[in-house]
């Protein structure tokens, strides 16, 4: 169960309020217009953010105080993702070993992985040479490295045309059930919380509303989110 | 901070020292002990009637002394220019030379019991004549020049010794005027350098037509590039009298080697090292010891000079006469 | 930023600092106190903000249409053309005045070419000969540091611009004008610095004592006067406008905020104004390269006359440069890493870090002086002194190389890094040093090419065996030797040139492979 007790967010006269808790493996989709919070939300949760006031805790155990790469969470986000000049193979490998230095097991697992998300081969690419679709799967595999019990995602795939978003989202979504992972993904298309197969939650005016399951959510919107989808 | 960095720095640069001559230490201006100027052949010639090792320092003579004080290493100073003799004495750093002055080929009385001389020239104006054909011919003359007749370059005072010598020069004919004629010099002046060999650069690249040096320069010219265009200027009026001293230091732990220096300075053999490789006059030479190349120079029937106290007491205001008339 | 590289940092910039100032307070020390300043050295202090000011100024308005241009035109032997355009900079004080006069002197190349047309003389000497001079000596340095201003900007930016038709003008607004935004001041401030200090260039291209700089009082007081408390005042007040500057710029400079690319090389397809940039780049080169030739043609007959002792002379300062250029580089990176950070520890790095553009060398020298002397005897130290300060006054110049390209780095890739746990030295080799590479190896190159063509302090140690070229080629001129004089000017020219083409070719080798 990701906490967040009372969870408050300053900046300038910007403020959002949380309080909410998210079970274990469950897959949250977040939406809500620009400029509203969601990637301040996820920065918070990620850990390169400082709360104002409140906790944020991970199975009871209080983690808004440790640095990013302690908190069981494996980011992606929206841009840079991946180091342009060091390969693939190399840039996944820094989700299992930091200091990029490898066992030989650690090698094959790193070879596992960029092949468990369709890269076989590739891992002497640099991202320069890589696609779009191809780049994301990088900085999947090297999640999948991590092994972190959370997946925060920023709108990683919105450069993505929507035969391709669909399909990443697709791998997040194997991915995320084989190693029952919680994921928190923000987007700005519903129908991607649909494709992610949860729920979703609204962050307009300074909240964040209670995560609804995604179909319901866009069959009955609730006021903010139909404010912004927009009559239709 | 840096100490203990500094001090493995150095200790990495000491060469293996293996000796037990005494050590004479000789501090001189860099130009003195350079590859090109006397001081090694002057160390050779000593080094073979004194069973010691003579060691030049070099960097600013002065300055470096007064700095040091007397935990100086020094034995001997040698290069010291009458500008900086009065402040020199005033340390209270240096002994008596105890040597004999009779017979110095000086144009000037000289009883210093202190500051021993060991070469000399005057100020003058250089030229070549491939480009300039009609020299002045006094000082007057070159007042009185139109703008354009020359374009000069000259040393500054402020941080020049000739560049000082200079403004004397023109104290010493001038008196009071002295200010008036540096505003008629002013447009003739092409530019002022910080020291001589940026003049002397200027001059011999063939952007100034003259140069603030001394009488001795075309020696070089004659005897090393067998060179006869470039002259001294030799004005009536009379030319600036400079010279070079050296002294010995109270505190030297080598007083005998030190006064067998001073006593070497003198002899025969330092002094016919002087003029081919500091080329200026010796302070202790017939005339008819001297280069051939020396020997045709022209120099000056008159010549003008300060003592030191006299020197000092005119500096500043002569300067700030020289800085007046040309910053306009 | 990760905690270490600050306390390295902040530990760095306080050594540059203690050196700068440690060796002013010793100077002054000797002398018992600070003394009045003279009448003059008012209009001195005058004089030498307004020349620096708008040389800076200058400098930098020239630089940019050379740096747009580079950026964007690719041709045969460009690189070389860049390399070669930063040799001004590196040139010694001495050497670069003799080539510029023959260039634009009485008798000059351009004296001769307008002679031949009947135009009027021109004459170099005033304010505007300090300031033409100082920008030949600068405009290679801003240009450097525009050009990798411009070749930050991703390829991806541009694409971007191109594929929306923005062109001409408004590209400049929307996509150049906040990448100058923020390389400008630091690049003009570097500038303003560096011609604080300048005295040489000022006294004889300005003419004469209209043109007496701060460095001059203090030369002055020192030799002349031996007044080391007005030399220690005079002193100060050049570290105090550097410290202020630098606040200033620092206040001025908005760090831009592009984005990172792919690592793709920019290729301009567009044949948008390729006379503009075929005449910036034609009128830089002949600017900065016509004196370089002009002392080819001087030095290169007389090479061979050359004595051994130059050669000699030649390789202690190969090693000279070696020293101070592996100490300049870890220390500005040091300083870097902690600048970047920001905040105001990153400000006072930064600024303790700029602080050694102001040291007076020859108050430094003297400092050191007396600060060594107890322990060591000032001959043998001296070549090590020289490195160790050589590469101190090198820190600015590369730290307005490294800190922007750390910044960037970090602001690009900062919270990727820190997701994954990279810290300490895995941080500064997989994700920090092959980022910065090519500032890196431009700083490198800066760092050994300035050492190598700097007079510094060894004046006031050497002795007779440890002269170094520069300190060799004006003992040569000491003693009528011209000839040879600008033959080891020309060989120290091509020696400090090659260093830098070595280094900041290193920097650049794969650097998008």
């Amino acid at each position: 169960m990701l906490t967040l007790d009372n969870v408050r967010l300053s900046y300038d006269d910007w403020h959002l309020s949380v309080d909410m808790e998210i079970p274990a493996g469950a897959r949250v989709a977040i939406l809500g217009p620009s400029g509203a919070g969601k990637s301040t939300l996820l920065a918070a949760i990620a850990g390169f953010l400082p709360l104002t006031t409140g906790r944020i805790l991970w199975q009871g155990q209080r983690i808004d105080t440790t640095p990013p790469a302690a908190r069981p969470v494996a980011t992606i986000f929206q841009d840079n993702n991946l180091f342009p000049h060091l390969t693939a193979a190399q840039n996944a490998g820094l989700g299992l070993r930091p200091n990029g230095r490898l066992s030989g097991p650690e090698g094959d697992r790193v070879k596992a992985a960029l092949a468990r998300v369709g890269l076989d081969g590739m891992g002497d690419r640099k991202p320069g040479a890589l696609s779009g679709g191809q780049q994301s799967r990088v900085a999947l595999a090297r999640a999948i490295l991590q092994d972190r019990p959370i997946l925060a995602l920023d709108e990683p795939f919105s450069a993505l045309g929507p035969a391709l978003k669909d399909e990443m989202i697709d791998l997040v979504k194997d991915l995320a059930t084989e190693r029952e992972q919680t994921v928190l993904m923000i987007t700005h298309d519903p129908g991607d919380a649909v494709r992610l197969g949860g729920s979703g939650a609204i962050v307009a005016d300074g909240t964040v509303s209670v995560p609804v399951e995604a179909e319901t959510l866009l069959s009955d919107p609730p006021p903010e989110l139909r404010a912004y989808l927009g009559e239709r | 901070m840096n100490r203990s960095l500094i001090l493995a720095l150095g200790l990495l640069a000491t060469p293996v020292m293996a000796q037990d001559k005494p050590v004479l230490t000789v501090y001189a201006p860099d130009y003195f002990a350079s590859e090109w100027g006397p001081g090694p052949a002057i160390e050779t010639a000593f080094e073979a009637i004194c069973e010691c090792d003579l060691e030049y320092k070099t960097g600013d003579l002065l300055p470096r002394l007064m700095l040091e004080g007397d935990k100086t290493d020094a034995d001997v100073g040698i290069g010291f220019t009458t500008d900086e003799t009065r402040r020199a004495r005033e340390t209270g750093l240096f002994a008596p030379h105890e040597q004999d002055v009779t017979g110095l080929t000086l144009p000037v009385e000289w009883d210093d019991d202190v500051f021993l001389p060991f070469n000399w020239g005057h100020t003058a104006f250089v030229y070549d004549t491939d480009y300039v054909s009609d020299p002045p011919a006094s000082f007057d003359a070159l007042v009185d020049a139109p703008e354009d007749a020359y374009r000069i370059a000259i040393q500054d005072p402020r941080t020049s010794i000739s560049g000082l010598a200079l403004i004397l020069w023109v104290k010493s004919i001038y008196g009071d005027e002295a200010g008036d004629v540096w505003e008629e010099l002013a447009p003739k002046i092409l530019t002022v350098t910080k020291g001589w060999s940026e003049a002397y650069g200027l001059f011999s690249e063939g952007e100034a037509d003259m140069v603030l040096s001394f009488t001795t320069s075309p020696a070089y010219h004659i005897i090393a590039e067998g060179d006869e265009t470039v002259k001294a200027a030799i004005f009536p009026e009379g030319h600036y009298f400079m010279v070079e001293q050296v002294a010995k230091l109270a505190g030297t732990d080598v007083p005998e080697l030190a006064d067998q220096f001073m006593g070497f300075v003198l002899s025969e053999t330092f002094q016919s090292l002087i003029p081919e490789a500091n080329w200026s006059m010796p302070a202790k030479l017939p005339a008819d010891r001297l280069p051939e190349g020396f020997q045709q120079l022209e120099m000056p029937e008159k010549v003008l000079f300060y003592d030191e106290e006299t020197a000092f007491e005119l500096r500043d205001a002569a300067i700030d006469e020289w800085v007046a008339a040309l910053r306009r | 930023m990760s905690n270490t590289y600050r306390s390295f940092g902040l530990a760095a910039a306080f050594a540059v600092a203690a050196l700068v100032g440690g060796t002013l307070l010793s100077a002054v020390s000797v002398s018992g106190g600070l003394s009045a300043l003279a009448p003059g050295d008012w209009a001195a202090i005058r004089f030498t903000l307004w020349q620096a000011a708008l040389s800076a100024l200058i400098s930098v308005a020239l630089a940019i249409p050379v740096a747009r241009a580079l950026a964007r035109r690719q041709f045969p032997g460009q690189r070389l053309l860049i390399t070669l355009l930063g040799a001004p900079f590196i040139l010694p004080t001495i050497v670069a005045i003799l080539g510029l006069l023959m260039v634009f002197g009485r008798s000059g190349w351009l004296n001769a070419l307008g002679g031949g047309l009947h135009l009027p003389e021109f004459s170099i000497y005033g304010a505007h000969g300090v300031i033409l001079a100082h920008v030949f000596f600068n405009l290679p340095l801003a240009t450097r540091l525009l050009l990798q201003g411009w070749q930050s900007i991703p390829e991806e930016r541009l694409r971007l611009a191109q594929s929306l038709g923005i062109r001409g003008w408004t590209l400049f607004r929307l996509i150049e004008a906040p990448m100058l935004r923020a390389v400008c001041p630091g690049a003009a401030l570097a500038i303003f610095l560096i011609c604080i200090s300048s005295f040489a260039i000022a006294l004889t291209l300005g003419g004469g004592p209209r043109a007496t700089t701060i460095e001059l009082a203090i030369y002055q007081a020192v030799r002349f006067d031996f007044d080391l408390g007005r030399a220690g005042l005079l002193a100060m007040m050049q570290l105090a406008i550097t410290v202020t500057a630098t606040l200033l710029a620092l206040r001025i400079a908005i760090p831009d905020s592009m984005g990172a690319g792919m690592d793709r090389r920019i290729t301009s397809s567009s044949r948008d104004g390729i006379l503009p940039d075929t005449l910036a780049i034609a009128a830089a080169s002949l600017f900065l390269l016509a004196p370089l030739a002009a002392l080819a043609v001087r030095g290169l007959p007389h090479v061979m006359e050359l004595p051994p002792a130059v050669w000699s002379s030649a390789m202690r300062s190969l090693m000279v440069a070696s020293a101070s250029t592996l100490f300049c580089v870890l220390l500005s990176l040091a300083i870097a890493l902690a600048a970047a950070g920001g905040g105001r520890r990153g400000v006072l790095a930064e600024t303790l870090g700029m602080s050694a553009l102001a040291a007076s060398p020859l108050v430094m020298g003297i400092g050191l002086f007396v600060l060594i002397r107890p322990v060591q005897r000032p001959d043998l130290a001296a070549l090590p002194v020289t490195a160790l300060v050589n590469g101190i006054m090198a820190v600015p110049f590369a730290l307005r190389a490294l800190i922007p390209a750390v910044a960037r780095v970090e602001r690009d890739y900062g919270r990727l890094a820190a997701s994954l746990g990279l810290t300490g030295w895995s941080r500064l080799r997989l994700l920090i040093l092959p980022r910065i590479r090519r500032p890196l190896g431009f700083a490198a190159g800066l760092a050994a090419a300035l050492s190598m063509g700097d007079l510094g302090v060894i004046a006031l140690f050497a002795d007779g065996e440890s002269a170094t070229l520069p300190l060799q080629v004006y003992r040569l001129m000491s003693s009528y030797r011209m000839d040879q004089a600008s033959a080891g000017a020309l060989l120290l020219l091509l020696l400090s040139l090659g260093l830098f083409w070595i280094c900041d070719r290193g920097g650049r080798k794969d650097v998008d492979a």
